[in-house]
């Protein structure tokens, strides 16, 4: 793949951004995004795990799999390296700083079920993407995400104040404004120009 | 478990522990793959397969697969079956599985499969876990089918159904519809109907 990284990053973080986008890690988005600290957390995780898994994974899918010709466990193995980094980033945070164990550690088991990270290793095995490349956009995936997260958990504090009908509250008026803000991030297909 | 009967259980998925509105789980691919119906049938097909497999699986071992270490192997089970529909789909059904792209190997981390494999099928018997795969199966079916049947006819006009026009309407269609946007908007709007008519129901009852 010719593709640089300018317009990796600008397709992590906009043109097809994980949330809006693909939809990929929606779960998480609508169950974590009601405020803004613990979105903030969240993300950090997903960023933190996101890159560690691009790492991993690619070592494990062009050294291990590929040679030997066996992609058919890339998804298998793929999964158990997420599970493995979450508990390992899961001890060290929890040995060398607990406060920030403390703020992090609940969004922890909840990312080895995170699509978004397996989305962006699957994708950078799909898309034949090197080593840099990977890794980048492991970062710029995350950083849509952590973007995204943000931006919902603010609208969702502010929102809270106002009155809307018993049936729409909740889930439904999120989804209403991840309508409009999936709308805004769409527009920037037009950005590249095809 | 006397007062369990088969319908109950199967209808029970469809209704009231429908996967995506009553337990909102497996938002992603709901909201993915649902630009037309033929995708939304190939999602749920491929899941309701490997929430079968890994049902009857887990339920089978329940009382082998030590408390500890039941979340890695219930994974490692729902695995094999989505590597199993991820080879035979891009085998057989190569434009579908194109248009599904990375949903397939997803489904591992469904929340719905692992959450069934967790709250039923780990503490029931294998023939309830199978009708529990069903049901739950078919009220994700319905609900994808109904989305992506919504997103289809607006945006295009038409829904095709392996190359058959089954229905189509003179509107001018609205593009937004098949955009992400759409997805969003369509479940927000089928949600708060869904909402609206659980608060008159228990207004009723009150």
């Amino acid at each position: 793949m010719e593709d640089s990284l300018f317009s990796i990053a600008v397709n992590g973080i906009f043109v097809q951004n994980f949330l809006l986008v693909q939809f990929l890690g929606l779960c998480s988005f609508v169950g974590v995004s009601k405020e803004t600290k613990s979105a903030a957390g969240m993300s950090a995780a997903v960023l933190f795990v996101m890159i560690m898994a691009s790492i991993a994974s690619f070592l494990i899918y062009t050294y291990l799999l590929l040679p030997m010709g066996l992609t058919f466990l890339t998804t298998i193995s793929f999964i158990i390296v997420i599970a493995f980094l979450v508990q390992l980033v899961e001890f060290i945070i929890r040995k060398y700083s607990p406060p920030l164990y403390r703020s992090l550690g609940i969004f922890l088991p909840l990312i080895t079920t995170n699509c978004a990270i397996l989305g962006v290793v699957i994708l950078n095995a799909r898309l034949d993407y090197g080593f840099i490349q990977s890794v980048f956009y492991g970062i710029t995936a995350g950083l849509g995400y952590t973007m995204v997260m943000l931006l919902m958990a603010a609208i969702r504090e502010k929102s809270n104040a106002l009155k809307v009908p018993e049936a729409v509250e909740g889930l439904p008026h999120a989804f209403f404004i991840t309508t409009l803000l999936s709308m805004a991030f769409v527009s920037y297909f037009q950005v590249i120009p095809t | 478990m006397a007062d369990m009967t088969i319908a109950g259980e199967f209808f029970r998925g469809i209704v009231k522990d429908n996967p995506v509105f009553a337990l909102v789980l497996g938002l992603c691919p709901t909201l993915a793959v649902t630009t037309s119906v033929e995708n939304a049938i190939g999602m749920s097909g491929a899941a309701l397969f490997v929430l079968l497999g890994s049902n009857t699986i887990v339920s089978a071992l329940r009382k082998q697969i030590p408390p500890i270490t039941r979340i890695p192997m219930f994974i490692i089970i729902i695995c094999t079956f989505v590597t199993i529909i991820d080879m035979v789909m891009e085998a057989y059904t190569p434009p579908l599985y194109e248009a599904l792209g990375i949903f397939i190997p997803l489904i591992v981390v469904n929340c719905i499969i692992i959450g069934r494999a967790e709250a039923y099928a780990n503490r029931n018997t294998v023939k309830f876990s199978i009708v529990d795969a069903f049901g739950i199966g078919a009220g994700f079916f319905v609900v994808l089918v109904a989305i992506g049947a919504i997103r289809e006819l607006l945006g295009t006009g038409e829904i095709v159904l392996f190359g058959l026009k089954l229905i189509s309407i003179p509107i001018t269609p609205a593009t937004f519809m098949i955009l992400p946007g759409g997805a969003f908007m369509t479940i927000g709007v089928l949600m708060a109907m869904v909402n609206y008519n659980k608060i008159r129901k228990a207004k009723k009852g009150a």
